[in-house]
């Protein structure tokens, strides 16, 4: 905790690399003292910009301007009550290398939506994208998971649907497979059982998205056998 | 080779600077006017700031048309946002930079790892002339002060946090850079920003 404390001026400069940065924004949700630093050190930083400035080229006001008057602004955050999620059990890790298998047998493919929607957040980009690809894992007790890609957004998110929790001590990590052997790490998944993450890194060549257990913060490479595999060549 | 950060020098930037940043309530205002859709507003918005923002994107990728892309999806995302900047937690020039500097670093690490995987690459460290004086705008008194207070931190501090803002290094490449234990950059890092934050007056 302490040490995660000490992050808070790396982090207002972006000086974390993707896991660190989930890490401890994970830690910001839950730590006051550390969303006010880190406002403070993001305020001081951006006045670093001050000896930088450099007259932008005229057409990109013109390009700006373009760009925003084909997007309606977010609607601002308002209140919402939600229940208390439930207590789930633990999955025991012990049955995690058996879903392998359920993941091979378990994978659905969808129809890319149609419609696509203006511009909105990168998930909702890759999610409305004319070429989203869908691959959906069922967990059994422990949920379901469906991994949307899209090539010419060059991304891949995941969503999940009644998650169990990683272990106590474990995150789950995400991995994009650039093919069958090769572990390129994605990022953490984001905590809580209905959650949308956007998968860190080029998306568009990968042939499947994997979700290992690794020790709390990630790993460099795999330490488990991943719990379940999204094969995207099957996908269309 | 543009697109490469060199381990910046440290050297003063000579008389660059920004509009004044004492527009602090107009801009806010500018940007609630934006979350109701005004475009006008955030035109005017943008006239004001995007001097700092282009300056900021430019600085830390260096390629130009990287950083008017940079630039053009972080005014994007501003206005698609606009209904959640919260003036009572910060400056909506802070706000916007710090958008700015996210996207700008996601870019040249990305690019970073693009060109490693086509070319096998190593990363230059070669200096490079930041050539943007021509450029520049006018000087400001708060570039002045931010000069100024810079200054008075150490040179590890400086160091650590130009490479960090600046260079778009992670803490742990800072540590590398400068030669010092791995966990201390990010601590110099975070002792810098303190420093200035309380020089400067941030709260």
């Amino acid at each position: 905790m302490s040490d995660l404390h000490k992050l808070t001026g790396a982090y207002a400069v972006d000086a974390l690399n993707d896991l660190e940065r989930a890490r401890f924004e994970r830690h910001l949700a839950e730590c006051e003292d550390c969303r006010a630093e880190v406002r403070e050190l993001q305020e001081t930083a951006a006045l670093l910009a001050e000896s930088t400035a450099v007259e932008p080229p005229a057409s990109l006001r013109g390009s700006v301007l373009a760009g925003i008057s084909q997007v309606r602004p977010l609607p601002p955050v308002v209140p919402v009550t939600s229940a208390p999620s439930a207590v789930r059990h633990r999955f025991p890790l012990l049955v995690a290398a058996a879903l392998v298998l359920i993941a091979g047998f378990g994978a659905v493919v969808w129809q890319p939506w149609s419609n696509p929607a203006p511009t909105l957040t990168a998930a909702e980009q890759v999610l409305q994208a004319p070429d989203a690809q869908r691959v959906s894992v069922d967990l059994g007790d422990m949920g379901k998971a469906t991994v949307v890609r899209s090539k010419s957004q060059d991304k891949a998110v995941i969503v999940t649907d009644d998650m169990a929790p990683a272990p106590a001590g474990k995150d789950y990590e995400l991995w994009l497979l650039p093919d069958a052997d090769t572990y390129v790490s994605a990022g953490l998944m984001t905590d809580g059982a209905n959650q949308t993450t956007v998968l860190d890194g080029s998306a568009a060549d990968a042939v499947a998205v994997g979700i290992t257990v690794e020790p709390d913060g990630g790993s460099e490479q795999p330490t488990t056998d991943p719990i379940a595999v999204f094969d995207l060549t099957q996908s269309t | 080779m543009d697109h490469v950060r060199p381990v910046p020098d440290g050297a003063p930037q000579g008389d660059l600077g920004a509009p004044s940043g004492g527009d602090a309530p107009r801009l806010a205002d500018l940007l609630r006017r934006a979350a109701l859709g005004d475009e006008a507003a955030f035109a005017e918005f943008y006239d004001a700031t995007s001097a700092r923002s282009y300056g900021l994107a430019l600085r830390v990728v260096r390629n130009p048309a990287h950083a008017e892309e940079v630039t053009q999806e972080a005014y994007l995302d501003a206005w698609r946002s606009s209904a959640r900047f919260d003036s009572g937690r910060g400056s909506a020039a802070g706000w916007l930079l710090t958008i700015v500097h996210r996207k700008a670093v996601d870019r040249v690490r990305s690019v970073e790892a693009a060109t490693a995987r086509d070319e096998g690459w190593n990363r230059d460290t070669t200096p490079v002339d930041h050539d943007q004086t021509a450029e520049s705008a006018h000087a400001s008194l708060d570039a002045a002060r931010v000069r100024n207070a810079v200054a008075t931190l150490t040179d590890v501090q400086r160091r650590a946090v130009e490479l960090a803002y600046f260079g778009g290094y992670t803490h742990t490449e800072v540590a590398t850079l400068l030669d010092v234990p791995l966990g201390t950059a990010k601590t110099r890092i975070r002792d810098g920003l303190i420093r200035l934050r309380d020089l400067m007056g941030v709260s």
